[in-house]
């Protein structure tokens, strides 16, 4: 339900930015990682050129790899079919098959993203194709969607101290940015503050959080 | 070719990449700590970049107005509510509104 909102939204914002209905359609459909779809379509939308659009969409898709990573060994199959199968990760399905004692269920994973691809992919269409007959998209505050979407999943993040205070960083670096860099830039370089992962304690935290999930339970 | 066609060309290659990498490479393999612990952090920090962008910058400069109101309500009801629901449509709502007046 949510999905289909979010996607309705990124079919017609999409337009907004200059993409055209098959464009929006095929953005969904083959590459299907709505954070990073919103992040670079508000990029183009903002006056960025491609290469910000795109660094910022391979940044917030970074995520997949640890997350592939992790299902990787519940995979079965050839390299061929794991490769196919790491495809179907996203964020809720990912969560949802998590049996807790570090490996997951293919089939629980594979079914879930289904419905969610479904969902997203025809949501763009009907937000491509009928979005223009609604008039100026941001007469209905269209454009607060995908910052609030953003906002929603940045309060989920923010569970640790360490994580308030990159988010903390990352909103002051973006800010001081926007007057001067070209759009897309500003938050390009907030994403440098993720750089405090590096410290000592936060390497010696994640292997604690590690060590926990792989204990049984 | 078109900006949007780069886009969605080199986000399709990469994404499927960054998916596949895992389950064909490293096959069981741990990545290593500080890489984990640097990308757990990238989400909130884009994030916040982006809701921070979207709601206060207009162009080039920065502006309080219909938008950073909606994003506002939309904080308050996913805290409230939980629901992504609710904060969409309420956002949504309330800068329609405040546009309106």
């Amino acid at each position: 339900m949510a999905g289909g909102i979010l996607a309705l939204s990124f079919g017609i914002l999409a337009r907004e930015a200059g993409f055209s209905n098959v464009e929006a359609v095929v953005f969904s459909a083959i590459v299907f990682a709505g954070s990073a779809q919103f992040a670079s379509v508000s990029i183009v939308a903002a006056g960025g050129g491609a290469g910000a659009a795109i660094a910022a969409a391979t940044l917030m898709n970074s995520r997949f790899l640890p997350m592939s990573a992790a299902v990787g060994p519940s995979f079965k199959g050839g390299p061929l079919k794991r490769a196919a199968k790491g495809q179907t990760v996203v964020d809720a399905s990912w969560a949802l098959s998590s049996r807790g004692d570090g490996t997951f269920d293919e089939h629980l994973l594979i079914g879930a993203s289904a419905i969610a691809y479904t969902t997203w992919v025809g949501g763009t269409l009907v937000g491509a194709i009928w979005g223009d007959k609604l008039g100026d998209p941001n007469s209905f505050g269209l454009d607060a969607i995908f910052p609030a979407f953003f906002f929603g999943l940045l309060l989920n993040e923010l569970r640790s101290r360490r994580a308030r205070g990159v988010a903390a960083l990352g909103t002051a670096i973006a800010l001081v940015l926007v007057p001067i860099a070209p759009p897309g830039v500003p938050v390009l370089v907030a994403s440098l503050a993720s750089l405090v992962g590096l410290t000592k304690q936060a390497r010696a935290e994640v292997l604690e959080s590690e060590e926990a999930e792989g204990a049984p339970r | 070719m078109s900006t949007p066609a780069i886009v969605i060309a080199a986000c399709c290659v990469i994404t499927a990449a960054i998916k596949a990498v895992g389950p064909v490479a490293l096959g069981g393999r741990e990545l290593p700590t500080w890489f984990t612990s640097v990308v757990i952090l990238l989400s909130p920090a884009l994030l916040a970049a982006l809701v921070a962008t979207q709601a206060f910058a207009n162009g080039d400069h920065l502006a309080i107005d219909a938008d950073t109101a909606g994003v506002a309500a939309g904080g308050l009801a996913i805290w409230r509510t939980g629901s992504i629901i609710a904060c969409v449509v309420l956002a949504a709502a309330v800068t329609a509104g405040v546009r309106a007046l």
